[in-house]
């Protein structure tokens, strides 16, 4: 078993309904992942989730020095930003794409698998 | 001796892909397999020369890079007990059933073709794990530095041991989309192998044979899939003509081939799959491309081809795919109808500078033409575009004959 980050991309910039266009859009995505969180648990493959709120409340952090300096603000200043991810745990590639096709799906985003270095 | 080791490289290659697909499914691991490949190979150039070449080389190449496998796990489970116990290996495993085939190349051939991979990474892949071509090879075969190319094979076979791509032919409900990815490339495995990209050998006739062997266990795992079967009979259809394709190291166009020469048994059994796949009433590319094929197939000349079937299948073909190649192919087949002028029109207008055929074709029309400074030119660009010997020595002789015709005033225009 392999655990994959699945990591939702979209506009780092928000309007009142989340990029969705509309109320119902917005809604109807919430209610989609929702149900898309229910089925990764029942079905075993959960292990970590969740929505992060606007890349304009990160802020970095550089403790590699005496003192650590914060920098208000995400770390790359780009136009697309991770919004939100799932950790999943799944036997495979095939299967983690495959549930990355509905997390897509369901959270109307484009969705970026990465696998998690092996705990040996 | 240069030349037993010569016969022994050629076993291996042949050997190369069944040899490296069976470690894979057994050791779960592509380096391993290579590895373990390449030490058999090693054993084999030692022992060979001495003791004589075994009855059964591939299940000796087998046997011995299967112990050398296990020679280095033992090896590295002592230095390193906890990683390499994920590795631990059922000795002498069955392969696991994969469904209809059980057939150790074809899974590997899913892996190589994952859509997870890019493309270019699939083919190299392809070539290396199920052809056993060399990075060199390959990288020449690409027209990329072997470096380059040795990290793009490198980078895609950590991906797939880091991100788990499955060794395995996908389930029934995924295959029919994860055919396509696997078609292409077994198309682009036999035409590297019908007309060489590199200035090495003009027709590589492992390739050919490799990609048809695949498609053949292709066929037998989805019979009802008509587009594995079209592939089949394109590829089939095409092999059956190689031997009329290259004259004393110079490529023979279809129109002056021997026909003679044309292995009768591969067109039969070309046309019988054609017929098959076509009366499941699902066209799709392979297919269509097949039927073109038969087309040819079944003249006995190029005159007596019937052309005007020949275009109509080029304009369905464009449905299924309207790039400019198959334009190009179409507008080919026109000017047996229409002529050399209303072809060269069409022709002009696709955006194939870059492409050695578009070259070749232009310069055919303007011959027949008569337009001859202008063929030059184009036969030179041709010949500048591709570094296929046998195609370079008939564009060549093309264009010799073309002074030669104008300094004898010669008024034949075909």
């Amino acid at each position: 078993m392999t655990q994959y980050l699945l990591s939702v991309h979209g506009p780092a910039e928000r309007d009142e309904f989340g990029n969705y266009g509309s109320e119902e859009a917005m809604e109807a995505a919430f209610a989609a992942t929702g149900a898309f969180n229910d089925k990764l648990q029942a079905d075993g493959y959960w292990v970590f989730g969740g929505g992060l709120e606007p890349a304009s409340t990160a802020t970095v952090v550089d403790g590699q020095g005496d003192a650590p300096v914060f920098t208000d603000g995400p770390y790359l200043e780009t136009k697309e930003l991770i919004g939100g991810f799932w950790v999943i745990e799944a036997p495979d590639l095939d299967v983690a794409l495959r549930l990355a096709a509905e997390g897509s799906r369901a959270c109307a985003g484009k969705v970026e698998v990465r696998p998690f270095q092996g705990m040996g | 001796m240069p030349t037993e080791a010569t016969a022994i490289e050629r076993v291996f290659r042949e050997e190369y892909g069944r040899l490296v697909a069976s470690l894979v499914r057994r050791f779960g691991d592509i380096d391993i397999a290579e590895e373990a490949a390449g030490e058999a190979l090693v054993a084999a150039l030692e022992r060979w020369p001495e003791h004589g070449v075994p009855p059964n080389p591939g299940g000796w190449l087998t046997i011995t890079a299967g112990n050398r496998a296990i020679d280095r796990i033992r090896r590295e489970k002592q230095r390193d007990a906890k990683h390499q116990a994920a590795l631990m290996v059922h000795d002498d495993s069955p392969p696991e059933p994969t469904g209809v085939v059980e057939d150790d190349r074809l899974r590997l051939l899913f892996t190589c073709c994952h859509p997870a991979l890019a493309s270019d990474a699939q083919i190299a892949l392809t070539l290396r794990l199920l052809g056993g071509l060399t990075v060199a090879e390959i990288a020449q075969a690409f027209l990329v530095p072997e470096t380059t190319m040795g990290q793009r094979i490198t980078r895609a076979k950590k991906k797939i041991a880091a991100a788990g791509v499955p060794f395995r032919v996908p389930e029934a409900g995924d295959l029919p989309g994860r055919l396509g990815g696997v078609l292409v490339v077994l198309f682009l495995v036999f035409n590297e192998g019908y007309l060489a990209t590199g200035d090495g050998a003009p027709v590589r006739a492992d390739l050919t044979g490799e990609a048809i062997r695949l498609a053949r266990i292709l066929r037998q795992l989805l019979p009802e899939e008509p587009e594995v079967t079209g592939l089949l009979a394109l590829l089939v259809l095409i092999e059956a003509r190689r031997e009329a394709r290259v004259r004393a190291g110079q490529l023979v166009p279809l129109p002056e081939q021997d026909r003679a020469r044309w292995d009768r048994a591969l067109i039969a059994e070309g046309h019988g799959l054609v017929r098959e796949c076509l009366a499941i009433n699902r066209p799709g590319r392979y297919q269509i491309l097949a039927a073109i094929n038969a087309v040819h197939t079944d003249s006995p000349s190029a005159h007596d081809t019937d052309w005007s079937q020949v275009v109509a299948l080029y304009n369905q073909l464009t449905r299924f795919d309207p790039s400019p190649i198959v334009a190009l192919n179409r507008a080919v087949a026109l000017a047996e109808m229409d002529g050399p002028e209303a072809a060269l029109a069409l022709v002009d207008r696709l955006p194939l500078t870059g492409y050695h055929a578009w070259h070749a074709a232009r310069a055919d029309l303007l011959r027949r033409l008569g337009r001859r400074g202008e063929a030059t030119d184009a036969y030179d660009a041709a010949i500048a575009a591709t570094e296929n010997s046998a195609e370079r020595a008939y564009l060549r002789r093309r264009r010799g004959e073309l002074a030669s015709a104008q300094s004898d005033s010669d008024p034949g225009n075909r």
